[in-house]
Formats: structure tokens, sequence, C-alpha cells
């Protein structure tokens, strides 16, 4: 009588009881299921949505890790208390024991709201609905964390995550019913219903709210200015950061997203793995190149003057767009959802392309929010059914015609 | 004008105990069984009473929708009992065979002067009818077809399969004649598929087109066959046999006699001397099971290869169109940690810390564990790479699901086969049953508009 023998007669007792998924739920988690094959093939893979999912959350890990630290380092370069980075991605500066507590004490109540309330919803609706608990909520949950400002409060977090399983995919009949990437949906709830926390230079290093709080009433401390480069790009100023710094991640930005470096490593663990589209991303790197070309040819062409509203983004060489911003995380980890996403191998193409290509367009022409890449998903989201359906069309056609030439 | 067909996509699972090539005569069996469910959507009607005694190739039953197509006893014996399942379908007929077969002896025709229309009569009439398999909806041909061409794949690439290479040698005459009879069959070719570099008895034989295929598993399959060298469009029919049938065929053509003996691969790792037997059709496995020594007490043993064969017990009868018993290790155990942590010893189709893809060669010893639940669709793009046809794969299946006649029409239902998703449905996460989805679509179409 181990453990193993103990849960299984405790499932069998459950079986056919409301509460069997919840305790199926936590069961399959431990022990992969008893189940054999029926009809049918007898032999199946090994791979099942359980490792699938581990898979992209293994792939996110350097970058949660990586966010913890830099909330730290954000925080306490901004109140002067250390240097910046001077030596490359393994400065000193960075990997500090204190950041990581700082950070960690800032990033994990995110983590904990985030899975928490998302999982308790997916096995309430699980319980009600009597089918098994499904593995989608295990990526959102760790997605989630890391597209958010580390400074948001861990209320709003839970109405957003409330709204965005219910109505992004609960509601659709669950994992692999959605038409929105539950994820962005949660983020685009924040950036709607709280349009003053999710924007502007107050959000994005931890403590610069209270500090502005603290100013405001009349303390004699410094500001902290904690502007991300999208923001301050959209006005007009300087980058104000290194390349390199931009490229390992030592910005200002959501918890998980600044780090192209690592965003890279996880893309080739995806790519290599098989588990996300490669097409996804080439296609929508190229896409985010092509408007990052267009827009810097017009302004060498001299079409618009440095006067102009736009001119700060649109001058930015083509190949920092993609290393600024959410756009390397959301084209990595979330353009590449296969549920969401397009579903044909040629729609893929299209699709990423056009994630790309419209990030880069809305971060330029919308000031207020320079960030695209949230956007530019979900639009491409809705329109993932209408590209399959054309590239599932041209297969018809060509089946048709195949007749017709045998026919004349 | 023969083709070299080359198909790049698709899936080898090498599997332990595939069989030795090395051929015994297995010990005869007493008991025998046929399963009217083994030709599908037929509805039998019984000639012959429980207690009659008949001769092999005796008419057992007909088709009540079809009079013409006979159904025939493999061997001599005793009509034992007839059992019957809900509705009083009959589900199966249990003989007694007699220690020596007498045969029923059917006319030989002169196979240069026959008729097409005399050779359909004659296999109608000998039960050699339910050989021949008609696409579209993958059912028996009905009689008074005539097929654009007519399939016959030698290229065996589903694992553990019998080697048709090795069970057709010596067997030459017979396939001739099967083949020249199929001819006459169609207004089209007889087209044979054969691996690339195989020196297949089927490979000199005249009245037919013989093509040459390489690649992984489905190329052996004979939908991927059709597929690339005629396709099947609206309004059309192929039929297809399996090689091993045209044994069968070609032997009631040359001498009368309706020999229901096959080369029968006993394979799986649960077996400790996996290798060839020639056994009837129908007849118990028991025997030649414990002939190939069963090591593994809790195993599946399976009438047909591990991809779209049908779960018997010891009990079990072989299948009326299997050449291939599988017996592999039964998967009801709970496995720690299954899902995250590294397999070496599984394979996968991806490379989510699992390693068969470093050993493309090595063998597995798989058993029958779903390795994860059931699940709604979530993944994509990984049907397309093992599906070396024209078709989109998850759409097809997703149009049989929500039952749309028009769209699975359009994404070319006609043309597949449910055994043409055995891969797509062993690589898939969410473990649907892909195979019986579209078993069940056919079904519909079938009902709907064939």
């Amino acid at each position: 009588m181990g453990l193993k023998q103990s849960l299984h007669t405790l499932k069998e007792k459950y079986k056919g009881q409301k509460m069997a998924p919840a305790f199926n739920a936590l069961h399959t988690f431990l022990y992969t299921p008893n189940e054999i094959t029926h009809d049918g093939t007898h032999i199946k893979v090994v791979d099942d949505l359980k490792r699938t999912m581990n898979t992209v959350i293994m792939a996110m890990v350097p970058c949660l890790i990586f966010g913890m630290f830099n909330a730290g380092y954000q925080h306490y370069l901004a109140i002067g208390e250390i240097n910046a980075v001077s030596s490359g991605f393994f400065s000193s500066e960075f990997w500090q024991w204190s950041n990581l507590v700082f950070g960690a004490w800032k990033v994990l109540p995110l983590v904990l709201v985030s899975y928490g309330v998302g999982l308790a919803v997916e096995f309430l609706f699980a319980v009600i609905k009597g089918h098994e608990v499904e593995e989608g909520y295990l990526v959102t949950g760790m997605l989630v964390p890391l597209i958010v400002p580390v400074d948001i409060p861990l209320w709003m977090l839970t109405i957003a995550v409330v709204f965005g399983v219910v109505i992004g995919k609960e509601v659709f009949g669950g994992t692999g019913m959605n038409i929105l990437n539950p994820a962005l949906t949660i983020r685009a709830f924040l950036f709607f219903a709280y349009p003053t926390w999710m924007s502007g230079d107050k959000v994005w290093v931890a403590g610069a709210q209270e500090r502005a709080n603290e100013l405001a009433a009349g303390m004699k401390v410094d500001s902290i200015s904690g502007e991300t480069i999208l923001g301050s790009l959209a006005q007009n100023k300087s980058m104000g950061y290194e390349l390199w710094d931009m490229f390992y991640g030592f910005i200002p930005g959501s918890v998980g997203e600044t780090s192209t470096v690592l965003i890279l490593i996880g893309a080739l663990i995806l790519i290599f793995s098989k588990i996300a589209s490669w097409r996804i991303m080439l296609s929508a790197v190229i896409g985010a190149v092509v408007m990052g070309l267009i827009f810097n040819g017009v302004v060498d062409a001299g079409w618009i003057n440095s006067g102009s509203g736009f001119y700060g983004l649109m001058s930015t060489p083509y190949w920092n767009h993609l290393m600024i911003g959410g756009l390397a995380f959301g084209i990595v980890f979330m353009a590449t959802d296969p549920v969401t996403g397009s579903q044909t191998n040629k729609g893929k193409w299209i699709y990423g392309f056009f994630i790309g290509f419209l990030s880069i367009m809305i971060r330029v022409f919308n000031p207020a929010y320079p960030e695209g890449v949230m956007l530019a998903i979900l639009l491409m989201n809705v329109f993932a059914p209408t590209i399959d359906h054309y590239v599932v069309e041209g297969n018809i056609k060509r089946r048709l015609n195949r007749l017709k030439v045998k026919n004349v | 004008m023969s083709k070299d067909i080359k198909i790049k996509k698709g899936l080898n699972i090498n599997l332990k105990g595939e069989a030795e090539k090395t051929l015994s005569k297995a010990p005869r069996a007493a008991s025998f069984a046929i399963r009217p469910k083994d030709f599908h959507l037929v509805t039998p009607k019984m000639v012959l009473k429980e207690g009659a005694k008949f001769k092999a190739g005796e008419v057992l039953f007909y088709d009540k929708n079809n009079a013409s197509v006979k159904f025939v006893a493999p061997i001599s014996g005793t009509l034992t009992s007839i059992e019957r399942g809900a509705k009083r379908v009959i589900t199966q007929l249990l003989i007694q065979a007699d220690t020596a077969d007498t045969y029923f002896l059917n006319p030989v025709l002169d196979l240069n002067k026959a008729t097409g229309e005399e050779l359909k009569a004659h296999l109608l009439a000998s039960g050699c009818w339910p050989f021949i398999t008609q696409r579209p909806y993958h059912v028996m041909a009905h009689p008074d077809h005539s097929p654009k061409a007519i399939f016959i794949s030698g290229y065996t690439t589903a694992p553990l399969a019998a080697d048709l290479d090795f069970t057709l040698i010596g067997k030459e005459a017979e396939l001739q004649a099967a083949v020249t009879a199929l001819s006459k069959l169609t207004h089209g070719q007889v087209h044979i598929c054969i691996g690339g570099d195989s020196n297949s008895p089927l490979k000199g034989l005249n009245h037919c087109q013989v093509h040459s295929i390489s690649g992984p598993h489905p190329a052996g399959n004979v939908g991927v066959q059709i597929a690339q060298i005629d396709p099947i469009n609206k309004g059309e029919t192929v039929w297809t046999v399996k090689a091993e049938d045209l044994v069968i065929i070609g032997e009631l053509l040359l001498t009368g006699k309706f020999n229901a003996e096959r080369i029968v691969a006993l394979a799986g790792s649960s077996l400790g001397a996996p290798q060839y037997y020639a056994a009837i059709i129908g007849s118990e496995v028991a025997p030649l099971i414990s002939e190939a020594q069963l090591v593994a007490q809790n195993s599946r043993v399976i009438s047909g290869d591990v991809l779209s064969g049908r779960a018997i017990d010891l009990q079990g009868y072989l299948g009326y169109f299997d050449n291939t018993i599988s017996v592999i290790p039964q998967g009801d155990d709970y496995e720690l940690f299954g899902w995250n942590k590294p397999v070496f010893d599984k394979i996968s189709s991806t490379r989510a810390l699992t390693f068969s893809w470093m050993q493309p060669n090595k063998k597995y010893d798989l058993n029958t564990n779903t390795n994860g639940e059931h699940r709604a669709f979530v993944m994509t793009g990984n049907y397309e790479e093992v599906f070396p046809m024209d078709i989109f794969p998850l759409q097809i299946l997703k149009a049989c699901m929500v039952q749309d006649l028009d769209q699975m029409e359009a994404l070319g239902m006609y043309e597949v086969a449910p055994e043409d998703f055995a891969l797509t449905e062993f690589v898939c996460v969410s473990k649907q049953p892909h195979q019986k989805i579209i078993r069940e679509g056919l079904d519909l179409m079938y009902k709907e508009i064939g």
C-alpha cells in the first residue's frame, strides 16, 4: 500500500462524483493515469497536453527569474543605492542577492495570485460542468505575471484574472475552444479598465508610485523616473539606454518581457522541442522588420520632420524595434498559442507576419500607449479563423480543379 | 508509366518483438469464429443453421442488402453456435473444425477467356468478393460499380506488421491469376506498389502497373499510394485489395478451392519467439500464441497491427482481414510524474524532454497506456508532419465531429479510410480517437450521400 495504491483507491471512490475532476486534476499532476487505449491505435506517443504546457513554462522560467532580479535592480538603481550595470550580461551589479530578494518579494505574489485565482476558477468550472481540469491555464498563469507591471495591485490582478478566464475562455467551452489568448485578454482588461495604472511612467519600477505619492505629500526625496524606452521614444526623447542593455534586459518594463536574450533562449527551446511554431515566430519578425523599414524609409525620405509626434518611434532603426517593449515576448510566447493562432501552416505565415507588422504600426501611431503587440495579437486572434478559412478554401479549390481538369 | 514515389512525411514506429523471418505450420486449430462485423455495414443473412456441417468454401451467409455477395467457411466443420448481440445482430459464428479439411470445389474458369462479368459472378459466388474494398467510404466493394482503378499495396510500413515481401514468397502464380482477374473488373488499371528496393514477388506481374514507393509509414498504406498515383475525385470509385488476399483469390481461380490459409506474423514484445506461422482465417489465437511463447501475462492481444488492429483476448480469433497478431504489454499502471520527467524509453513526435529523436532506429517497447488524458484539440501542425496526403487532417476531423457533410466532402473525405488517420491518432497530444471519428464520418456520409 504505497501512495500510488492509496490514491488509486481514492480515485475509484470519487469516480462519478461531483468532486472527481478536482481530485483527478491533483492526482494526474502526481501520476500519469493508468488509462489504456481501447479502439484505434493501441499505442500512443508519450506526449500529452501536460508535457506540452510544461515545456512552455520551462521556456519561460529564465524570463521569470530574470524578471525578479530586474525588479530589484530597477528599484535599487532608481533610489540610487546601486550603480548601473557596467560589464555585460553577467554584471555583478545586476545579479545581486538583494535584487533577487526584493524582486521575488514583488513578483512571487503576482505568480501566486495568478495561479491561485485562475486555477480556482478552472476547478470551479470543471466541477460544475463535470469535465476534467484542462492544462491551458498552466501556461496562462505563468504568462500573466510576466506581462504586467511589477507594482500592479493584487486586487486588480485578481479581477482581471477572473475576467480573463471566465470571459476569455470558459464561456467558449474551456481550453482549446477560446478565440482570444486568455493571458492577453487579462492584460487587455487591465489596460482598458485601469489605463492610468497600465501606462505612463510610474508603474514600471517598483516603488515609483509610492515615491510620487510621498513627493506629492511634500516629503523631500528624489522622484523616481521609471519610464520605459517606448514611453520615452513616444515623447520624442532619446532612448536613454545602451543597445546591449536592451538586449540583455536591464531596462524597465513589464516583469518578464525585458530580456531579449532570454526570450530568444525560450524561443529556441520552443522551436527545438517542436512545441511552438517557428513559422509564426519567423514571419512575425519579418513583419516587424518590414513595417520598421517602411517607417525608417519615411524618415529617410524626409516626409516627416523631427517636430512630428511620430518622429521618435519612426526614426528608431527597424532592428532596435525588435528589442524594445514586449514585441519579442509576445511573438515567442503568445502569438504562438496554437488554440488562438492560425492552425494551418500557410496560415501561420500570414498570421505571424501581420502580428509583427501591426505591432510596429500600432506602436508608432498610438503615443498614448506605445506598445502594439498586445493589440496586434488580439486582433490577429480574431482574424486567424478567417485566414485559415481561405487557406483551406485553396485546398478545396485544388480538389475541385482536379475533377474539372479530368472532365474536360 | 510506372512511377517512383518518395514519401517524406510520416513516422516509422520501431517496436521490439518484430517477427523473425522463419515460417512454421501452426498447430491445427479446433475452434474458429467468423465475425460479420469484420465486413463493415454488411447485414448477414444465414444460409446454414446451428449444427450444420459444411466443407471449406461452402456458403455460411450472404449480405442481406446485396444477396449476390456470399461469405464462405474458411475450413470444413460444424457450425456450433450463432452468437447474437443487441437487436439480435449476429456477432459471431462459432465453428468446430474437422480434423482435416474437405473442400467445396468451385468451377475453374479459363482466365484468359473469361469476361469481367463472368469473373465477377465467380468471385461473388465463391466467397472471394469480400476481399475487395472500395473507396469512398472504405466498405466492401459494391458489385454493380466499375472502379476507375484497383490498388494493391505490397509495401509494409506499419509497426510489427507482417512483411509482404516475406509472406508472398512462392505465390507468384496465385498472385498473377488474381491480378489478371482483377484487371478485367476495372475500366482502368490495376496499380501495385512495392518497396523501393524490394524483391517482392509482385514485382514481375503482368496486367498491372507496378510502382515503387519508399518512405516512412504510412507509405505502405494504400490510401497514400492512391493519392500519389490517381487520387479519387467526387463520383469516382476505386477498389483496393490486400496483397495477402490476392493469394486466396488466386488459388481459388486456379484450383477452385477456397483455401483460407494465410501467412501470419506473430509479433510484439510480449512474445518470446515472435515469428511467422501459416494460419487459417478465423482460427483461435491461443495455440498460436503459446507456440510463440507468451512471456508477459498482462498483455494485450491484437488481431492486426498495433495502430489499426482490433483488441481481442487470449481466447480470441484471427480477424478476417488480418495477417498480423500483435501482443504487447498492457499499460494499466500509474507513472510518477510521467508528464514532466525526461523520457528515454517511449516514442515521441516532439523533443519536449523526450529523446526518441536522438535514436531514430532504436526499437521501443511500448505498452497500451494512453500516456495522458483525453483533451480538446489544442496543438496544431503536428498531424501534418506525419500525414502525407494533400488533406487538412485537423480540419477534416473537426468537420466529421460536427457532421458537416458539405465540408467533409470538400475536404477530401472520399479519399480517406480510418487507417490513414492512425498515425495522426498515435501522435495526438490530446489523445483524440481519430480513426473512430473518421469511421463515423464515413458511415454518416455513406448513409446520407452514398
